[in-house]
């Protein structure tokens, strides 16, 4: 959380810190981008930013659930795009495989992101 | 294939089989939630239609008959809308028996037809290869051509034929343009339809990432151009799914709902009583004996009278949800609401189901279908009915008229009485959501990951779908609910005019000795017999106990609840404590026929309208007791 690095500034330091995250925090619009580098962990499509390509790796759920998100075309090497989201951010749209589908922020997080390319780019998924 | 090749021999020498035996003859429509596939099965059928369960399942089926050209008609079977054929939920279990003529009381179907959507062909091109695996003849119907064209896309038949060795045809379901190759395929599919296996090789069914690379494949040898994305949908995004706007309209919606419900639903319903009301005095002209012109006029027409009454707003709601969901808003409102929803175990789609359950839970139940998961749907289900519906306000109306003072409150905003109404309206909404909760975290438990909404694009929805909605409505209200509700009011009927001594004096009849006999058991709540009376009238529709009120007080027909002598009557009868566990226990009770007998029809038994029954029972009783004690000790 934003706010957890921000109280453990010294007290003089606070306010300024905070106003300056929050402006930071309204033109980037995630965390991950205030950093420069990119975590070890593989990150997953909750990271994404709105309109950011991700490829996806895995889904790291059940097997049945597994199913029904690879039957709506999240398939390991395809594009996802994260779109609109509900008001609070969950659920969230994203586009996949021509279409848009809205998965729940606790879902979202168990589809692993990849760093590389899709498997097919002349596909016509990478269009939707 | 081999018996194929026969019967396209015989089918040529032969004239056409006589009517009977083509009576047997089924062919089935499948395809992909959102392909277009229940407005295919319109276009086909029209109104010879009708909707059926399938034994043992809460799964609903469409039956209809196809009229071909020379006297010939086949039936069309519209299964439900699923991904793959991989029996894994129950969709896809009914899908794949009735494909594999494993379905009790329905002859597998000799010929299918696949649906698609064309603007999203290579992923809905995944469910042909299961289906063609199958072996049966098989068209392939490409839908929403006008969509693809508009937006630059290009599918060729010639070729996706060749490819997959089916017969394949570019149609608009909605716009009814080319149809034509449809009709041909169904007669040409009664006789026999030469198939060829696909170019590229059919891959291992179960395997997903496998199907989608065929079907990538087939797209792409098939020279499948994609369209562009949905421009309209995505400006119609920017608005409905705005942070802030979004918001904004969803809200005007849920207070359009509301507005309808007020201002349109009550009104309505005022307005078709009086005609109900003189037909049954027409009717009762015509008949001599009086124990038989009763029966008629207040027993059947009566009972007939209480549904008829409901059909308005029912049809209203329900012209209301069609468009929502034809539209394709539905499923953005399912999203903007699914963060609270889940809150209490259920998801965004139980929402407008819900809402319109403030008018009645009728439509509301019958808006379920929507939800693809069957345990949410059945949840949203059973606890519909504690929403206040409009058959409740009546009985509050009358209740609190007769024992809150009018004061206000808060000065020009709020007063007693309003105070109370809106209280009641709160105990229903908690006791659904407390309801949810517990359901949700026990029997009918569901992994919380398991939502995932299709978002389609919007759409214009025709007049066609939903006039024929309506008439679905219609149906299934009046016949299949109907049915059961005129048993229940000719019961009841019978219970307050028999036995003849009573000599219509329901104080003597069987409804009184029961209201007599049950008075140990509800005078911990306050009620005599009376009230006891009124309870048993009351299980055919809520609003009932007023006028069975109106009728054991002696002062019928003098404004119903609004009647000064009735609230009169009942001050002198019922303490304050038994007053508010009156209306706890019509915030709770199960009392609507119409309500059971859809729950039955819906989820395909009395199982669970008998689970609802007892719940809501147990749960008004243990309220009332609970709030009669506390007022009659605070008082």
């Amino acid at each position: 959380m934003q706010l957890d690095g921000a109280t453990m500034m010294p007290q003089g330091l606070e306010f300024k810190q905070t106003r300056f995250e929050i402006w930071f925090k309204m033109q980037t619009g995630f965390k991950k981008r205030a950093q420069p580098k990119r975590p070890a962990a593989a990150r997953n499509l909750m990271e994404l930013r709105r309109g950011e390509q991700g490829v996806l790796e895995r889904i790291d759920l059940p097997e049945d659930d597994a199913r029904r998100l690879m039957e709506l075309g999240f398939l390991p090497g395809h594009t996802v795009i994260p779109a609109h989201s509900a008001p609070g951010g969950d659920p969230r749209v994203f586009r996949v495989d021509g279409t848009e589908i809205a998965l729940r922020r606790e879902t979202a997080r168990k589809l692993i992101l990849r760093d590389g390319l899709p498997d097919k780019p002349e596909a016509d998924s990478a269009r939707g | 294939m081999s018996d194929c090749h026969g019967c396209s021999v015989a089918a040529a020498i032969l004239p056409p089989p006589p009517a009977a035996d083509a009576k047997q003859r089924v062919v089935a429509i499948i395809g992909p939630p959102n392909s277009g596939k229940s407005t295919l099965f319109n276009r086909l059928t029209g109104l010879r239609q009708k909707v059926a369960n399938f034994p043992g399942v809460t799964v609903e089926h469409r039956m209809g008959r196809v009229k071909l050209d020379p006297g010939r008609e086949v039936f069309v079977v519209d299964l439900p809308g699923v991904y793959s054929l991989n029996p894994r939920t129950e969709d896809e279990r009914v899908t794949h028996d009735v494909l594999l003529g494993e379905m009790k009381g329905l002859a597998r179907p000799e010929a299918v037809l696949l649906i698609l959507d064309s603007t999203n062909l290579s992923r809905h091109l995944v469910l042909a290869a299961p289906v063609l695996s199958l072996g049966l003849p098989t068209l392939v119907i490409l839908n929403m051509a006008d969509d693809l064209a508009r937006r630059g896309g290009e599918a060729n038949v010639q070729e996706l034929s060749e490819q997959l060795g089916t017969p394949v045809a570019l149609v608009s379901a909605a716009k009814g343009e080319g149809l034509d190759k449809v009709f041909q395929f169904l007669e040409g599919a009664t006789a026999a339809t030469h198939r060829k296996p696909p170019l590229i090789e059919l891959p291992v069914i179960q395997d997903v990432p496998k199907c989608r690379a065929w079907a990538a494949k087939v797209g792409s040898q098939s020279r499948y151009q994609a369209p562009a994305p949905p421009l309209w949908t995505r400006r119609l995004d920017a608005i409905f799914l705005h942070p802030v706007g979004g918001v904004a309209v969803f809200l005007l919606l849920v207070i359009a709902v509301f507005q309808t419900i007020f201002s349109a639903g009550k009104p309505l319903q005022d307005a078709v009583q009086p005609a109900i009301d003189a037909s049954g005095r027409w009717i009762g002209g015509f008949i001599a004996n009086e124990s038989l012109r009763s029966l008629v006029v207040q027993g059947v027409w009566g009972g007939v009278g209480n549904v008829l009454g409901f059909l308005p707003q029912i049809l209203l709601l329900s012209f209301f949800i069609g468009v929502l969901e034809d539209s394709g808003y539905l499923a953005r409102a399912a999203l903007i609401s699914d963060r609270t929803m889940a809150k209490f175990g259920l998801q965004g789609k139980s929402f407008i189901p819900l809402l319109s359950a403030y008018a009645c839970a009728v439509p509301a139940i019958m808006a379920t279908r929507t939800i693809e998961n069957k345990r949410d749907r059945i949840a949203t289900i059973l606890i519909a009915p504690f929403m206040t519906c409009s058959a409740r306000l009546p009985v509050y109306t009358l209740v609190i008229a007769a024992f809150i003072p009018q004061k206000p409150l808060i000065p020009f905003l709020l007063g007693t009485a309003t105070a109370a109404m809106l209280g009641l309206y709160a105990l229903g909404l908690l006791a659904a959501l407390a309801t949810a909760r517990l359901l949700k975290s026990t029997v009918l438990k569901s992994s919380r990951s398991s939502f995932m909404l299709e978002m389609p694009p919007y759409r214009w929805p025709t007049l066609t779908s939903l006039g024929l909605r309506l008439l679905d409505r219609t149906k299934v209200f009046l016949w299949r609910a109907g049915t059961v509700i005129l048993v229940v009011a000719i019961g009841i009927w019978g219970l307050t005019y028999l036995p003849p001594s009573s000599h219509g004096d329901i104080g003597t009849s069987f409804a009184g000795r029961i209201g007599h006999a049950i008075e140990p058991v509800i005078h911990p709540l306050g009620f005599n017999w009376k009230i006891g009376i009124g309870l048993i009238t009351s299980l055919a529709a809520r609003e009932t106990i007023v006028s069975t009120l109106g009728t054991i007080y002696g002062v019928e027909g003098e404004g119903g609840e609004r009647s000064p002598s009735l609230q009169q009557a009942l001050r002198n009868d019922l303490s304050p404590g038994g007053a508010a566990a009156l209306l706890v226990f019509f915030a709770f009770a199960m009392q609507c026929m119409s309500t059971m007998a859809v729950v039955r029809r819906e989820t395909g038994g009395w199982k669970w309208p008998a689970v609802q029954f007892a719940y809501m029972g147990v749960l008004a009783y243990l309220g009332a007791f609970v709030v009669n004690r506390l007022i009659t000790a605070w008082v």
